[in-house]
């Protein structure tokens, strides 16, 4: 009967997020034009930018080789992976054994290595700048998204998301100092990881400030419905996780009353949204970065990892 | 079973009899009796050890009659040696099985020499026999290289090696002096050292034992040494060579030197590890040599696995015994990870310098298209280096991330604050090496060809692909199956930190503690796989199938003239641009790079040009004093080759009266 509920629940969340993904970054897009004084494309224009790119065949360039005709579906398939395994509306899915937030960070890592590579292999000036810049910002920001790895599994005791998540909701993890700098670090991997402002800028067209959309500059048709369904799902993986460690009230458990279940989705929802709001809020309000500031930006992430990291060790040590 | 040790003992000796006897012989028979010699010993051994291990890896002696005068030698074989002896019967069996293919020169007799005094120091039972084939396999492997007439990187190593093997010498007489004399490990073993001497021996085996396999910063040769020795002989000493110094590190510190030592010991060996790990991964992104590349990724493995070292003694020092095992199955199952995806990267350069004609990034590209098998294999070990899942490597750098992760659970401020230091530079060490992995195979396979001969590369021969599927293959087994190699492991971990991961490794996840949910390898492998299945299953379902081809879109360039018939080579990023962003941050901070920029004034026909150069910190520190020194040392070598015959009796005199003075002195005791 468990085993089924969690498989029930695994369909679920995998349906709502191949389904919401797009939906979430129109909204983002829709609020952002909307703050900056435009009227903005209504929140469904992602699906349909998806439909339309899917009707067209790819045109490849003349020197594209297996690896990047393969790259889309296996960065994609790396973030859906990732994404199975972050719980949303529910702790206790079938995936829970396995999402471990290491094996998380590595699926992601696989994604991102899959793209840059892919952006080397035409061969041209733009796909090596964006191969180039992400790799390198993924120095960076690797080190912090760990820290906070450290951070959450001091805490928890565990570096397995749903025992982290379970931990922080019943609210007796420990000193919320730490938990904190550790949030602002996650914050800053997770605009990097997914090419926001101030970092990057995904609609640029000027190709000095381009990371994500150098990558994806060469690939036309259902390959580029592929990377930009991979960019949606990451922004809600990443937001997904942010309220799965900090926003932890409200999601259900197989243990959980009725209530609580039929509650489960729409606060699950109305977070997911709040923070949406919240990263068009910050974008329309931020100017983009030189990029040769960045590793400033995350080397002040590492810096807030590590402060975090030593506060709860030594708190941990003095309790 | 203790019927079982005994019979393999004879058989490993056997082994490294035949393989000693194998390079006296191959002087002058044909060489290609070395390499099918060597291989045919290699698969006997790899059988044997792998015996061992699954029949419960019972210790067992055997003495030699060999040896010091008066004494015989003792080999002995437990379960650390029988897993370090199966790590290098897998890489040497590939190795050798390379050699046949590499042109039989006169090198050839010092590889299944340089086989024997490796297997010779994992099975050595005594001091005597483990200097002996350590320096043996320094010898050999400098030996190989010198024949290659690469004098500088031969002497190099062996400036290194005798003042570490000086440093072994004295560690191993202090453990000795402390057991009596004898210098047998079992009776050490009975006598650990404490106090003053037993830090002499940690100081003294970081030194020498760090000296032979590559620790930062006695890591400049290690590099130089990969460059210059043929492939098959780089790929042998980044994933045996490194790895058997790596055992007499662990042999000292865990086993000999007994498990009463306090637990700050791990602390140097955290610093020099995390120290090494970022330093090599950053300069195997600075390199423009595809084999300097591979050797920056090897000097970051050996960090990597000494900070899982550093970790299991700290925590053995703390009484926190499974927390030891797991630091300590981490640092075995990365050197076994390391040892095959090291090796298959460095035989797959080896094929591409056949192929292509140049091991330089600025003159490769494209060879996907011309070699696919070799790239596809390459592809394997990249992303083991790269550390994804579910690869060798991930399973490898999990296990030692969740050992930092238990790391604040050792008391202590300074150390705690040194896990959580050491763990930031771990990610950044794993995402270096994920940089550089990504640089090797983007530059030097994919793009467009950066010169004639790369774009006519051809396909490594039908002996060199069955070796990189091989090696491929068996990476990704190791990925796939963790616990598999961690049972391996037990008896070593049960035997030196006193427990296990039995309880926590299973064929389907490893797990950081025995209740805990953890890493499982095929969990990860078959969502992926079903998620790949989903996505390719909604695309056919939904999208147009089928694609055209058509140019290049170059940011707007206009389709280069016929003259160069793969575009404009500087449009396309290389090796230099690739690094360009992590060299300016972290270049210029730890490897002193720095940019000089020749920008020609308006008018001017020349082309403009930047050079980068930069310096190892350890180097300069290291060498740059000994080179100053030099000098001085030459002036005083005259004065003592002709001092004159006032001087001369002056000498004799002064000699005879300390020498009688010492004695007199030891006659008052």
């Amino acid at each position: 009967m468990t085993t089924l509920l969690s498989l029930a629940l695994l369909a679920v969340h995998l349906a709502l997020l191949l389904t919401l993904a797009p939906v979430l970054a129109g909204i983002v897009r829709w609020t952002k034009s909307r703050l900056m004084g435009r009227v903005g494309a209504p929140v469904f224009q992602p699906w349909r930018d998806l439909q339309r790119l899917a009707r067209k065949q790819p045109v490849l360039a003349e020197n594209a080789s297996w690896l990047f005709r393969g790259a889309p579906t296996i960065a994609f398939a790396a973030t859906l992976a990732a994404a199975a395994l972050v719980p949303g509306f529910a702790l206790g899915m079938a995936t829970a054994p396995l999402a471990d937030l290491l094996a998380i960070a590595g699926l992601l890592a696989l994604a991102r290595c899959t793209l840059a590579l892919a952006g080397l292999d035409t061969g041209t000036a733009v796909g090596g700048l964006g191969a180039s810049r992400e790799m390198s910002f993924a120095a960076f920001a690797e080190p912090a998204m760990l820290l906070v790895i450290f951070t959450l599994a001091l805490l928890a005791g565990s570096t397995n998301l749903d025992a982290i998540a379970g931990a922080l909701r019943e609210g007796t993890a420990g000193p919320l100092f730490p938990l904190g700098l550790a949030l602002l670090a996650m914050l800053a991997v997770a605009i990097a990881g997914n090419g926001r402002a101030p970092i990057d800028n995904r609609a640029a067209l000027a190709e000095t400030g381009m990371v994500h959309a150098a990558l994806a500059l060469a690939y036309s048709g259902r390959h580029l419905a592929l990377i930009e369904a991979t960019a949606a799902l990451k922004l809600l993986l990443w937001l997904t996780l942010i309220a799965a460690i900090f926003l932890p009230f409200g999601t259900a458990t197989p243990e959980s009353g009725l209530l609580v279940w039929l509650l489960a989705l729409p606060v699950w929802g109305l977070k997911l949204g709040g923070l949406a709001m919240a990263l068009a809020l910050f974008e329309a309000g931020v100017a983009g970065m030189r990029v040769f500031r960045v590793p400033e930006l995350l080397g002040l992430a590492v810096l807030l990892g590590v402060l975090a990291a030593v506060l709860l060790a030594v708190w941990q040590g003095l309790a | 079973m203790a019927g079982v040790s005994a019979a393999v003992l004879t058989g490993f000796a056997v082994v490294v009899a035949a393989l000693l006897g194998l390079g006296a012989a191959s002087a002058v028979a044909p060489r290609r009796i070395a390499a099918l010699g060597s291989l045919g010993a290699c698969g006997v051994g790899f059988v044997l050890a792998l015996a061992y291990l699954l029949a419960g890896a019972a210790p067992a002696t055997l003495a030699v009659p060999l040896g010091l005068p008066g004494s015989w030698m003792t080999l002995a074989l437990d379960g650390l040696s029988g897993f370090f002896l199966l790590v290098l019967s897998a890489v040497g069996a590939a190795a050798a099985a390379a050699a046949l293919e590499a042109d039989a020169d006169a090198t050839a007799p010092f590889l299944p020499v340089l086989l024997g005094a490796m297997a010779l120091t994992l099975l050595a039972g005594d001091a005597f026999a483990l200097v002996l084939g350590l320096e043996l396999t320094s010898l050999a492997a400098g030996a190989l290289v010198l024949m290659r007439h690469n004098d500088s990187a031969a002497l190099l190593h062996i400036g290194v090696a005798l003042p570490g093997a000086a440093c072994l010498i004295a560690a191993l007489a202090l453990l000795a002096g402390g057991a009596g004399g004898d210098f047998r490990f079992a009776a050490i073993r009975a006598h650990p050292p404490e106090g003053w001497p037993a830090v002499f021996v940690l100081v003294l085996a970081l030194l020498g034992a760090g000296a032979k396999a590559g620790l930062v910063p006695l890591h400049g040769w290690l590099a130089r040494l990969l460059v210059a020795a043929p492939m098959h002989v780089s790929a042998l000493m980044s994933g045996a060579m490194t790895k058997v110094a790596l055992y007499v590190l662990v042999r000292l510190l865990f086993d000999l030197s007994g498990p009463a030592q306090p637990g700050w010991w791990g602390a140097p060996l955290l610093v020099l590890g995390a120290a090494g790990a970022v330093l090599g991964a950053l300069r195997a992104n600075m390199a423009d040599d595809i084999k300097a590349v591979l050797a920056g990724a090897t000097v970051g493995s050996v960090g990597l696995i000494v900070i899982g070292l550093g970790l299991a003694l700290a925590a053995r020092g703390a009484d926190l015994s499974t927390l030891a095992a797991l630091a300590l199955g981490g640092a075995m199952l990365t050197a076994l990870a390391h040892g095959l995806f090291g090796s298959l990267l460095f035989l797959g350069a080896g094929a591409v310098h056949q192929g292509a004609g140049s091991r330089s990034l600025v003159r490769l590209g494209g060879l996907i298209h011309r070699m696919p098998v070799t790239t596809a294999a390459v592809l394997v070990g990249a992303a083991s280096l790269a550390a994804l899942p579910p690869s060798a490597g991930f399973a490898g750098q999990w296990m030692l991330f969740q050992a930092v992760l238990g790391g604040p659970r050792i008391d202590g401020f300074g150390l705690q604050t040194l896990v959580c230091v050491v763990a930031g530079l771990l990610a950044l060490s794993a995402a270096l090496s994920a940089a550089a992995a990504v640089r090797l195979l983007g530059v030097a396979f994919l793009g467009r060809p950066r010169s004639p001969r790369a774009s006519a590369a051809e396909e490594a021969g039908q002996t060199m692909r069955t070796i990189l599927i091989a090696l491929a293959v068996a990476s990704g087994l190791v990925g796939l199956f963790p616990g598999g190699v961690l049972s391996l492991a037990e008896p070593a971990l049960r035997r030196l930190v006193s427990a296990g991961m039995a309880d926590r490794a299973g064929l389907l996840a490893v797990a950081p503690q025995a209740d805990l949910p953890g890493y499982s390898a095929l969990g990860i492998a078959l969502i992926l796989a079903l998620s790949a299945g989903l996505v390719v299953w909604l695309v056919r379902a939904r999208a147009v199938p089928g694609h055209r081809f058509g140019p290049v879109w170059d940011g707007g360039f206009g389709p280069p003239p016929a003259w160069l018939p793969f575009g404009d080579p500087l449009t396309q990023y290389g090796g230099a641009s690739f690094a360009q962003p992590l060299q300016r941050v972290l270049g210029a901070a730890l490897l002193r790079a720095r940019e000089t920029v020749d920008m020609p004034s308006p008018g001017e026909t020349r082309p403009a040009r930047i050079a980068v150069a930069m310096e190892d910190p350890a180097e300069r520190a290291l060498f740059g004093p000994l080179a100053a020194l030099r000098p001085r040392l030459v002036v005083l070598a005259d004065r003592c080759w002709l001092p004159g015959i006032r001087r001369t009796l002056a000498v004799v005199f002064a000699v005879l009266v300390f020498l009688l003075t010492v004695v007199a002195i030891v006659e008052q005791f």
